[in-house]
C-alpha cells in the first residue's frame, strides 16, 4: 500500500496529488514525452540508445519482464530465511508523524465500524467462524518497532502491536503447508503472501499503532505488519483472510509490482 | 611510449598488430554497457519515485514508464549485470589477464600519465597496453560496480543481507551509497566515452578485436 507519497498526515499536498495523478495516468496511457523521446534525438548518445525506452511499450518485452519477475519470486522464496529477523529500533527513532500510505488520498480513508465488524476466515482452514475484534484482543499480544520500507525507496520507523500471525493461523487450524495466504480489505485493496513469511516470527496481525488502537489511516480494524516485506504487501483494513494453493495476486502485483516483494 | 612506470610485458610486444581484446572480453564489455544502461535508466526512474535530493531525472531518460515498470527492468537487468560481471572477473583471473593488464600500478605513475594525457602527450601507439590512468580507471570502475551490486543487494533484501546492511550503515545509508556509486559510474562513463571518441581506434578495437 505504499505507492503513495511519503507525506505526513496533515492537510493535502498539491504537488503530491498531481504527482500521483500523473503516475496513475502514466500506467494507463503511453506518455507523449516517451514517444517523442527517440524522435527528439539522443542527448546521452549511444548509451541512451541502448536503454530502449521505446521497448517498454512492446508487449513481448512486457511479457518477458513479467516472466523474470515471477522467476525473481521463486529466487526470493528460496533465499528467504525464516530465522532472519528485521532490525528493531528504540522508541526514540520512531518516525513522527508516521506517513500515510494508500492507493488513494487521506480524505478517502475508510472508517470501519467496530460494532458490526467480523473478520472472515476462509479457504484451507478448519475453523471458519468469523472473528470479533475483542476475540483477537484477548489473544497474547506482541509489539515491534520496525522499519517500514516502501517500494518507492523511502522508509519510516513505526510501532505496531497485535497477535503473532502464526498463532492466529494455528488457532484457526490453517493448512500450514498451503502456498498462499490472501487478504481482502474494506478499502477494496487485496494482496497475498507466501506461507513462510506468514509464519515468520515478526509477522503480526496488528491491532494497535504506537500503543493505541490502530487509527483508520493506519488500517483500522487490523493490518498485517511484516517488516520483512515492502509496504504494499502489508494490507490495511483487513476484512477477510483466506488460505489457498491458488495464486491470488494483489492490487499492485497485478499491475506489475513484484509479488514476493520482500526483503 | 607513455610516462607509464610499467614495463611492457612479453605477450604485448611479441605480436604487433595482433588481437587487442579477446572475443570473450569484447562480449563482456558490450553486455556490461547494455546492463549499465538498463540499470542506470531504470534506477533513475526508481529514484524519481522518492527523490532524496532536490531534483528528479528527466522522464525521457528513465526506463520503464512508471515505477512498476522501472522496477521490473531493474530487477531483470541485475541478472545481466551480475552474471556478466562475475564471468568477466572469473575469466580475467583465470587467464591471468587481470594481473597482466592492470598491474603493476602506482599512483605516481598514474599522476605522471595523467599529466601527459592532459598535455596531449600520452601515446596510444599500443592499445594492448593500458597506461597507468587506464589501469586505475578500470580497476576503479570494477570496484564501483561491486559497490553498486552489494548496496543493491541490501536495498533489495535488507533482512537477508543483514551483515552487509550494517556494514553500509543501515538501509537508508545503503540508498545513498547506491546513488553515489551510480553517480561515480556515470562520471566514469562520461570520461570513458569521451576518450573512446578521442581515440577512435580504441573503439574499433573493442568492436573488432584489433
Amino acid at each position: 500500500m505504499s505507492q503513495r507519497k511519503r507525506l505526513a498526515l496533515p492537510g493535502l499536498d498539491g504537488p503530491a496529488i498531481l504527482k500521483e495523478a500523473r503516475s496513475l495516468l502514466a500506467r494507463r496511457a503511453p506518455q507523449p514525452s516517451r514517444r517523442a523521446f527517440l524522435g527528439r534525438g539522443l542527448t546521452l548518445g549511444g548509451l541512451a540508445m541502448l536503454s530502449g525506452c521505446s521497448l517498454s511499450d512492446d508487449e513481448s518485452v512486457e511479457k518477458a519482464l513479467a516472466a523474470v519477475s515471477r522467476f525473481n519470486d521463486r529466487v526470493q522464496g528460496w533465499m528467504f530465511d525464516p530465522g532472519k529477523l528485521a532490525p528493531t529500533y528504540p522508541e526514540s527513532m520512531i518516525t513522527r508523524p508516521f506517513p500515510f500510505n494508500a492507493y488513494y488520498a487521506i480524505d478517502e480513508v475508510r472508517h470501519v465500524e467496530e460494532e458490526s465488524f467480523r473478520l472472515e476466515v476462509a479457504g484451507l482452514v478448519a475453523d471458519k467462524r468469523p472473528w470479533r475484534l475483542e476475540t483477537l484482543r484477548a489473544m497474547a499480544q506482541v509489539e515491534q518497532i520496525t522499519r517500514h520500507i516502501c517500494v518507492e525507496g523511502w522508509s519510516a520507523i513505526g510501532r505496531w502491536g497485535g497477535v503473532p500471525f502464526s498463532a492466529f493461523l494455528k488457532r484457526v487450524g490453517a493448512d500450514l503447508t498451503a502456498r498462499y495466504v490472501g487478504f481482502k480489505c474494506s478499502d477494496d485493496y487485496y494482496t497475498s503472501i507466501d506461507m513462510p513469511t506468514a509464519l515468520h516470527p515478526q509477522t503480526i496481525l496488528a491491532l494497535t499503532y504506537d500503543g493505541k488502537p490502530l487509527p483508520s489511516e493506519y488500517g483500522f480494524p487490523m493490518k498485517l505488519r511484516m517488516p520483512t516485506k515492502l509496504g504494499y504487501k502489508n494490507p490495511k483494513h483487513i476484512r477477510a483472510i483466506f488460505v489457498t494453493n491458488t495464486y491470488p495476486g494483489g492490487y499492485w502485483e497485478d499491475q506489475g509490482y513484484n509479488w514476493f516483494g520482500g526483503s | 611510449m607513455s610516462a607509464s612506470l610499467a614495463r611492457p610485458d612479453a605477450s604485448s610486444v611479441s605480436r604487433p598488430g595482433g588481437v587487442v581484446h579477446p572475443g570473450w572480453l569484447r562480449t563482456a564489455h558490450w553486455l556490461n554497457a547494455l546492463a549499465v544502461a538498463i540499470m542506470a535508466c531504470s534506477g533513475w526512474g526508481i529514484y524519481n519515485a522518492a527523490p532524496f535530493f532536490d531534483f528528479v531525472f528527466p522522464r525521457g531518460i528513465t526506463l520503464g514508464g512508471w515505477l512498476g515498470g522501472a522496477l521490473q527492468w531493474h530487477f531483470a537487468g541485475m541478472w545481466l549485470l551480475g552474471i556478466n560481471g562475475l564471468l568477466y572477473l572469473a575469466l580475467n583471473l583465470a587467464t591471468g589477464r587481470f594481473w597482466r593488464k592492470f598491474f603493476p600500478l602506482s599512483l605516481r605513475g598514474a599522476a605522471a600519465d595523467m599529466g601527459a594525457a592532459l598535455r596531449g602527450k600520452l601515446s596510444h601507439a599500443d592499445l594492448r597496453r593500458y597506461n597507468q590512468v587506464q589501469r586505475l580507471a578500470y580497476l576503479f570502475v570494477m570496484a564501483d560496480i561491486a559497490v553498486l551490486v552489494l548496496s543493491g543487494l541490501v536495498l533489495w533484501k535488507s533482512v537477508q543481507f543483514g551483515v552487509l546492511r550494517e556494514l553500509l550503515g543501515g538501509y537508508e545509508a545503503a540508498r545513498r551509497v547506491h546513488f553515489y556509486a551510480m553517480a561515480l559510474l556515470m562520471a566514469f562513463v562520461a570520461v570513458h566515452v569521451a576518450m573512446a571518441a578521442l581515440v577512435p581506434r580504441s573503439l574499433f578495437a573493442m568492436i573488432r578485436g584489433k
